[in-house]
């Protein structure tokens, strides 16, 4: 649905809305949570290949974890989840994690260190899209059995060099470490594949919550696990169903149908923010969108003409207005919330500026191309940068496509400037660092596709050794400060201009108690809230 | 004529129906071809990444080659389609890309709602819209003609996602006469076991009148959403071929004679209208049948339109095919049931 439309269907409700108030709401039983949300992203729940928001979701909630993220008290990092503790040994490549004891699958089988170290051996060995969260610690199909081991009520981790014990761990809160039932899976393998078919439709985990059923694009639906370690989660059942419809969701919502709706648009949240009984929570996520200068382009690689295009976006202007509630102004590579994010912004719109960075460094009439894909913020991100640089004799043509015709040409360094977004793949500050400030072989041999510091054909200078020695400190603040001083300098020197957060708004109903979406680092959890 | 009864000499002529059968099947087979062709080709050539979609934005290149070699990318267009021909001819829509089940599965379980919906929406269609394209042709330039004329107009220029969007919000939001998105009421899901797939059936199977009820007013709105837009076509039609029925000299002699106006138009003007009108309703049928997108859209219908479009934009191209396959033989088995028709109403067609 266009702009347009979504304004005339937002103005007719609002209209109807205004001449009558909605006949006596239903509501959902006290025990029940129900969320309208978009699941079409979901293509299977197994964690050791589930990558998608959705799905993560449901992993999330049915999954246990060797460390968790309490959703009530994110800032604080990692806790113990079925790893009651761990040390590590003095050469710091080795964690031994200590199980909780009498912890039960929902399949009542008893938890144990085997069954943690078959579910990352077989995630290993599985190699699907996010196994890179587990591989990068030097685990291969080949050396997993000794790297990945149980012995007794242990977990013995070896990774092939010292790690920070932060990283290793904010890795195993993704949904890559939830702990599966070796037992159940392995009654269900076909042909050797490690129950991999049967887990992308089924579920095996010790979570709070157990499956019910998953319809594709239909609905989630989850019951609560009573005999769950930290207590029987208070919504004793969980229903998500798609609804693709912004305004369908709202409606649901102001008919009390719904006690959450997750995709609403910015007009609907407006409309919604109005009614009895809805209120509106706002939780920072990982998506950054943000500009990139391709430094095989001659002019594009001076040093001022890199600092000149960070003061040709007009921050506030794009906040308040088209992006509206659904972007923050952010401009470090970490989102917040992430261990070690700088929340310094210290660009602004300035074309005079700009102006004059662009003539110290000699440049006059410049032309360049700008590739984006084809959604309507990021056109619009694009037509108002357009619009500055006119005004510093840059004239920008924008190119629009699909993915396929974008991401093609930026994977192979031919666009001069590309307008994107990026999330991060896990909840450790390496999963940004590792990709815009690191790049160890800048050659067009090199073919790193997957960082975006190579897609710019960027040599970071020494940033690259600086975010190797991030993921190798141990001591926690020292590793934050070492984030924060490569913040610094990449924005100083970097060829991104990041400009904004993505922000998730949720419209709930008012008796919805601790909801959380997972903020940056991960996802949405049920079983804290009350209502 | 004479070249013709010497080449039939001495040979045993097949019996008429063995013919037509063969005829009718080889026409599905070489339409059926030429769809998945078309549609085969247009999936490749489309600027969407089916491998991007799989591997994500981030894969190393090793990764996306990788699976560019599993999906047969690298080979020859007409070696994919050969190959893609091979496994239908077994039944086989191969596994959707994304989400790694059996299209086969999806398609059973996306199409049977599509035809619960769209059956409902061409009942009102043919309920609602003939009766009133009759009513206009006789009453021509009447305050009924004019009515007719702007239910019609409406139904033809309203955005299908607008009156949607305005049905949902007074019947269900402001009135609450009738179930919001969704197929059945969240208390509901799961309750009847499926048979056919269709929840007004499966209900009626397993007698739950409950859930019967709230699937009701749950498909009520998009159904009768669908047929509006149906009743708009459908009416207009059967006023067009009434018109020029009406002014035919039978009917004038029927007149002459005496016959009420009643039996000149029901039984003898629609009487001669049914193969056209026919024809009009199967192409309406088979539109509805295809999926209303974005009527599946505002009523979070798990539809086969919604199903379709999902998987081009995510560049599922087993899906897109699958879905290509079933709602291209719909269109044919329509066509066929239609010919039927004509040869049950209307002799000379025998």
């Amino acid at each position: 649905m266009n702009a347009f439309n979504r304004l005339l269907t937002g103005a007719a409700i609002g209209l109807a809305v205004s001449l009558s108030s909605f006949a006596a709401n239903a509501e959902t039983p006290a025990n029940m949570l129900v969320i309208a949300n978009r699941i079409d992203d979901v293509t299977t729940i197994d964690p050791a290949e589930s990558f998608e928001f959705a799905g993560s979701d449901i992993s999330r909630n049915v999954y246990s974890r060797l460390v968790i993220l309490d959703p009530m008290d994110l800032d604080a990092g990692y806790k113990p989840d079925l790893a009651e503790s761990w040390e590590v040994s003095e050469d710091g490549m080795t964690i031994t994690f200590t199980m909780r004891e009498g912890v039960t699958f929902h399949s009542g089988n008893p938890v144990r260190a085997e069954d943690a170290a078959f579910s990352l051996q077989r995630a290993v060995i599985l190699n699907k899209t996010p196994a890179f969260i587990l591989t990068q610690f030097g685990f291969t199909p080949e050396n997993v059995t000794e790297t990945i081991r149980a012995d007794g009520n242990t977990l013995i981790l070896t990774t092939d060099k010292k790690y920070a014990t932060s990283f290793v761990l904010n890795c195993l809160t993704a949904t890559i470490g939830a702990v599966v039932d070796k037992e159940t899976v392995m009654a269900n393998e076909v042909d050797g594949d490690m129950g991999s078919e049967w887990l992308r439709t089924n579920s095996a985990g010790s979570g709070p919550y157990m499956l019910d059923s998953w319809r594709p694009n239909e609905s989630v639906t989850l019951s609560s696990f009573p005999d769950y370690y930290g207590g029987a989660p208070e919504m004793e059942r969980v229903i998500v169903r798609h609804v693709q419809e912004s305004a369908s969701q709202r409606l649901l919502l102001e008919r009390g149908d719904i006690d959450i709706a997750r995709n609403l648009n910015p007009e609907d949240v407006a409309g919604a923010s109005a009614a009895d009984g809805v209120v509106i929570s706002d939780e920072l996520k990982g998506r950054l969108m943000y500009l990139a200068l391709n430094q095989k382009h001659p002019e594009l690689s001076k040093p001022e003409v890199r600092q000149a295009f960070k003061y040709l976006i007009d921050y506030e202007g794009m906040r308040d207005s088209f992006l509206a509630g659904q972007y923050a102004i952010h401009q470090n590579f970490l989102p917040a919330t992430y261990l070690g994010a700088s929340d310094e912004n210290p660009f602004s719109y300035d074309i005079e500026k700009a102006r004059e960075l662009l003539t110290a460094a000699g440049v006059d009439g410049l032309e360049i191309e700008l590739g984006v894909r084809e959604a309507q913020e990021r056109i619009e991100i694009a037509q108002s940068f357009q619009n500055a640089a006119a005004q510093v004799g840059i004239k920008v043509n924008i190119t629009v496509g699909t993915a396929k015709q974008i991401l093609a040409r930026y994977r192979a360094r031919e666009l001069d400037v590309y307008l994107g977004a990026w999330g991060p793949d896990y909840p450790d500050p390496q999963t940004n660092a590792g990709t815009f400030a690191y790049n160890p072989d800048n050659s067009d041999e090199a073919n790193a596709t997957g960082l975006l510091a190579w897609r710019n054909s960027w040599d970071t200078g020494g940033l690259t050794e600086k975010v190797e020695a991030a993921v190798t400190e141990g001591d926690r603040d020292t590793r934050i400060q070492m984030y924060l001083d490569i913040q610094s300098e990449f924005r100083e020197t970097s060829p991104f201009v990041i400009m904004f957060q993505q922000i998730e708004q949720s419209a709930m109903r008012e008796n919805v108690t601790n909801w959380s979406t997972g903020q940056a680092v991960t996802n949405a959890a049920y079983w804290q809230v009350t209502k | 004529m004479a070249l013709t009864d010497r080449t039939g000499e001495g040979r045993a002529s097949l019996p008429p129906w063995i013919k037509t059968t063969f005829l009718t099947l080889g026409s599905i087979a070489v339409t059926m071809l030429g769809l998945l062709f078309v549609t085969f080709i247009i999936g490749r050539v489309m600027p969407i990444d089916p491998v991007l979609a799989i591997v994500g934005e981030r894969a190393s290149q090793s990764t996306y080659d990788a699976v560019f070699e599993e999906l047969g990318l690298d080979k020859p267009l007409i070696v994919q389609f050969g190959y893609y021909i091979w496994d239908v001819l077994h039944l086989d829509f191969g596994t959707s890309l994304l989400n790694a089940r059996p299209v086969s599965e999806d398609i059973a379980r996306v199409f049977p709602a599509t035809l619960e919906l769209a059956t409902l929406g061409i009942f009102f269609g043919i309920v609602l819209g003939v009766p009133l394209g009759v009513l206009a042709a006789v009453r021509k330039g009447s305050w009924i003609d004019q009515v007719a004329r702007v239910v019609a107009l409406v139904g033809y220029s309203m955005p299908i996602f607008w009156l949607g969007l305005m049905g949902l919000l007074i019947f269900y939001g402001i009135l609450g006469w009738v179930g919001g998105p969704g197929r059945v009421g969240i208390f509901y899901v799961d309750v009847v076991p499926p048979v056919t797939g269709m929840i007004l059936i499966d209900a009626l199977l397993d007698r739950n009148w409950d859930v019967f009820k709230n699937a009701f007013s749950h498909i009520i709105l998009p159904a009768a959403l669908l047929g509006y837009y149906s009743l708009a076509y459908i009416s207009r039609m059967t006023r067009s071929f009434m018109l020029e029925q009406l002014s035919a000299e039978y009917i004038t002699t029927a007149r002459v004679k005496g016959m009420s106006e009643w039996d000149v138009v029901w039984k003898h003007a629609v009487k001669n209208i049914r193969v056209q009108l026919i024809t009009v309703i199967a192409l309406s049928y088979a539109t509805l049948l295809e999926g209303s997108v974005l009527t599946e859209i505002i009523f979070s219908w798990p539809g086969i339109g919604s199903y379709i479009t999902t998987a081009l934009l995510s560049a599922d191209m087993n899906a897109v095919l699958g879905g290509t396959v079933v709602v291209g033989l719909v269109f044919i088995l329509l066509n066929i049931f239609s010919d039927l028709l004509y040869k049950v109403f209307d002799p000379r067609a025998r």
